[in-house]
């Protein structure tokens, strides 16, 4: 029977990746990613995980040599936040572009300026269209299962993506939480074995990352866009397995309390349990309040998202990253667009909140179908988002 | 690390290995001296090996999809990431071997880069794969200049020599700094083995790459790469201009093994600078005294060199004649031995 053990998000996360049997870890320190690594290299040291853990210069090059090391056909690991993520950015796309499995955690972090160590998506987001596979966790149980779940995905010959697990920064990586871990006889074969077909090997040699001339960079995206898109059947069936193996269950689009909701709430990643904390006093204040929560991020799950929304006349989405210069936070646009070619679309309200760490509480919340309300009965706002918690200046 | 080069078994000009891991129907310019030296470079290590480029000439010309010029595993990531990309592969393929996933011994592992993709932008994917102390081969192709996007200069680009972005103009010589010491930076490192090479002396590249193949740990050559294109040469002069750059001093061939420095090849004659020059437009607009600074630089590092390899002859001197002492001093020594055990066999 497996017990629930409190631990700090981020060791739990170092101990998926070990019971992953990981070959190569690459890693620079960024807070708040840290805690990931060091406990990696901890267990390196102590022989605990046979991995060759590598202290390199720049997450450019954490990210680089990851993917020189996944062509080798080994199983590969990083964690990475921020800037540091910013930093990786030219190298994501070859990575997905070379069709190469690598897991990597982002704990979630504000990009600068002005520099802040606190958690927002603004990371990520800057990252939508790498072409890797990408889910936001929301507790720890989560992040722990999400890197079992993404090491299965990733090995599957099907697949050939990388993929990023979302922890967003401190407010999961740095609290304690109980978390069923398995040991590695319960896991057993859930995580099959890493067998790399195309890599670097001299006795079959291949040519990788050649030149993509104009007649060919078109048909090579796109392959990358069919890879990415048909990943979600093995994501499902890679979640499936798992909740009929050890009962925890996820989906695509997670919903809480939309029974007859007309308003929902959209979230992602942590703040989804205080936005849970707000639709259970609304509902006691007899609001038909629901909560939906982005967990695939990408590929997005169109079709999941559509029958998620399909009763309610109201969608409040809450984005934590402001896309500068557009009408709306990246995840309102993705909603918008999802709905467009619907004949009888929900409203779409977009909200911007938590920005850098700024606290978010279930009176954000509050405000937030309160304002929706409002704008649905008395015309949309003058701007196509509203900011919460923002302080006049 | 000494016994790998104790055995060291040098190519034999008769025998050289009939393999070309750099296949011919390639896209370099005629007379490029940068495919020659890593076609050279490919031979020496042979079949069994792993090739990590850098975005540049060399991967241009080499890949373009759906063909490819590589018959050996070929892996290209970006511009300034190739050290830390074969770092990735060496890491990836040593731990796997002590896992038993896989049972090749030490697969060479040739990580290639321009000038510009080495001592510019990738300088410090360089400097922490060194640090760290990886287990392959760079090779830096250096033709002076960054010339897949066109012969613009790089720290690389020697002084005086006119490039798209190094004009020569009312108030400009064309490039005004002489070249970054990338080998010294590799010194400075404390990596095992580094070394400059030169198509032009094409079995003394080979066997130094293949020096570098055997020795455990980071493994710098640097090579002297006429480029036609770019030097404003004609096809044809490139190996000529390549020997010329070694009988002038302007490219001496040397080794620094365990921080020793080894000048290969001793100009005792040399040619005067302004006939390696002259064969080159990019030096054309060039005044008398513009080359006599350049003449003045080549003296003076030539100099250098030869003091740095000259400490290290006489510390082998040195070490010679003193172990020639410990010798005579043994062979004494066993006569008086056998002498006495005569004796004592007598009595
Ligand atoms: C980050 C980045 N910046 C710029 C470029 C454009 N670029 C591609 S190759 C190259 C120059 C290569 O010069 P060098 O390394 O000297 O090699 P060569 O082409 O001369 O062999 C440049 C600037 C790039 N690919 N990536
Ligand atoms: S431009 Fe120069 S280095 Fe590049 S292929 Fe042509 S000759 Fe070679």
């Amino acid at each position: 029977m497996p017990t629930r053990t409190p631990m700090e998000v981020s060791i739990a996360v170092a101990k998926a990746v070990q019971q992953a049997d990981v070959d190569v870890i690459a890693a620079y320190p960024i807070t708040p990613q840290t805690h990931i690594v060091e406990h990696l290299s901890e267990l390196v040291a102590n022989g605990e995980l046979q991995a060759n853990f590598m202290n390199v210069e720049s997450e450019h090059s954490a990210i680089s040599a990851m993917v020189g090391a996944a062509a080798a056909g080994a199983s590969t690991f990083t964690a990475t936040s921020s800037q540091g993520l910013a930093l990786m950015h030219e190298i994501l796309f070859i990575a997905s572009s070379l069709r190469l499995p690598i897991v990597m955690v982002v704990a979630n972090r504000a990009l600068s300026g002005p520099i802040s160590i606190w958690n927002d998506h603004s990371d990520i987001m800057a990252e939508r269209d790498i072409g890797w596979i990408q889910v936001f966790c929301e507790n720890g149980q989560e992040a722990y299962d999400s890197i079992l779940h993404a090491f299965r995905v990733v090995r599957d010959p099907h697949v050939l993506l990388p993929m990023v697990v979302n922890i967003d920064g401190f407010n999961l990586t740095h609290v304690i939480e109980p978390i069923y871990l398995f040991d590695q006889e319960e896991l057993g074969d859930y995580l099959p074995e890493h067998r790399q077909q195309l890599k670097l090997d001299i006795d079959h040699p291949v040519t990788m990352g050649p030149v993509g001339i104009p007649e060919v960079y078109t048909e090579a995206k796109k392959q990358v866009e069919d890879a990415l898109v048909n990943s979600k059947q093995t994501i499902l069936a890679a979640w499936q397995e798992f909740a009929r193996r050890f009962g925890r269950t996820y989906a695509p689009i997670e919903a809480y309390r939309v029974e007859g909701a007309k308003i929902l709430l959209m979230t992602m990643g942590v703040i989804s349990r205080t936005a849970m904390g707000a639709v259970d006093r609304l509902r006691e204040r007899g609001k038909a309040v629901g909560l939906i929560r982005c967990r695939l991020w990408r590929p997005f799950p169109l079709p999941e998202f559509r029958e998620a929304v399909r009763q309610a006349s109201i969608i409040a989405v809450v984005d934590r990253h402001i896309s500068l210069g557009a009408h709306s936070g990246p995840v309102c646009q993705e909603v918008r667009s999802a709905l467009y070619t619907l004949p009888n679309r929900p409203q779409v309200f977009g909200f911007v909140l938590g920005l850098g760490g700024r606290d978010v509480t279930v009176h954000d919340f509050f405000e937030i179908v309160e304002l929706s309300e409002q704008y649905a009965s008395q015309g949309p706002p003058a701007s196509e988002y509203t900011h919460i918690g923002l302080r006049e200046v | 690390m000494e016994t790998a080069l104790d055995t060291f078994e040098k190519f034999d000009p008769q025998h050289l290995p009939e393999f070309e891991p750099l296949a011919p129907g390639h896209r370099a310019c005629q007379g490029c001296g940068e495919v020659l030296a890593l076609r050279l470079a490919a031979k020496a290590l042979g079949r069994e090996m792993i090739v990590v480029s850098a975005t540049g000439c060399m991967e241009i010309i080499s890949s373009a999809y759906p063909q490819t010029a590589w018959r050996v595993p070929w892996l290209h990531v970006a511009f300034e990431n190739a050290a830390a990309v074969a770092s990735g592969v060496e890491a990836a393929l040593r731990i796997m071997k002590g896992k038993g996933k896989i049972t090749r011994d030490d697969i060479p592992i040739l990580a290639v880069a321009g000038d510009g993709g080495t001592a510019d932008i990738g300088l410090q994917a360089l400097s922490g794969a060194w640090e760290r102390g990886h287990n392959f081969i760079y090779l830096c192709l250096d033709n002076e200049a960054y010339m897949n996007t066109g012969i613009q200069r790089s720290s690389l680009t020697p002084y005086g020599a006119a490039t798209t972005t190094s004009p020569p103009g009312k108030l400009s010589i064309g490039e005004g700094h002489f070249k970054k010491d990338l080998p010294a930076i590799a010194v400075a490192h404390k990596i095992p083995y580094v070394a400059t090479v030169n198509p032009a002396y094409y079995l003394d590249l080979m066997n130094k790459v293949k020096k570098a193949a055997l020795i455990q740990g980071p493994a710098y050559l640097h090579a002297f790469s006429p480029c036609p294109t770019g030097w404003r040469h004609e096809g044809r002069y490139a190996v000529k201009i390549a020997r010329l750059a070694v009988q002038t001093r302007v490219f001496p061939l040397y080794e620094v093994i365990n921080g020793k420095y080894f000048l290969n090849r001793k100009v005792t004659k040399p040619k005067p600078v302004r006939e390696y020059l002259k064969l080159q437009r990019r030096f054309a607009h060039l005044t008398e005294e513009d080359i006599e600074i350049i003449q003045e630089n080549v003296n003076n590092e030539y100099d250098r060199l030869l003091r740095l390899s000259e400490e290290v002859d006489l510390e082998t001197k040195l070490t010679t004649s003193f172990q020639q002492y410990l010798d005579q001093l043994k062979q004494q020594m066993d006569e008086a031995y056998k002498k006495l055990r005569e004796e004592f066999q007598h009595t």
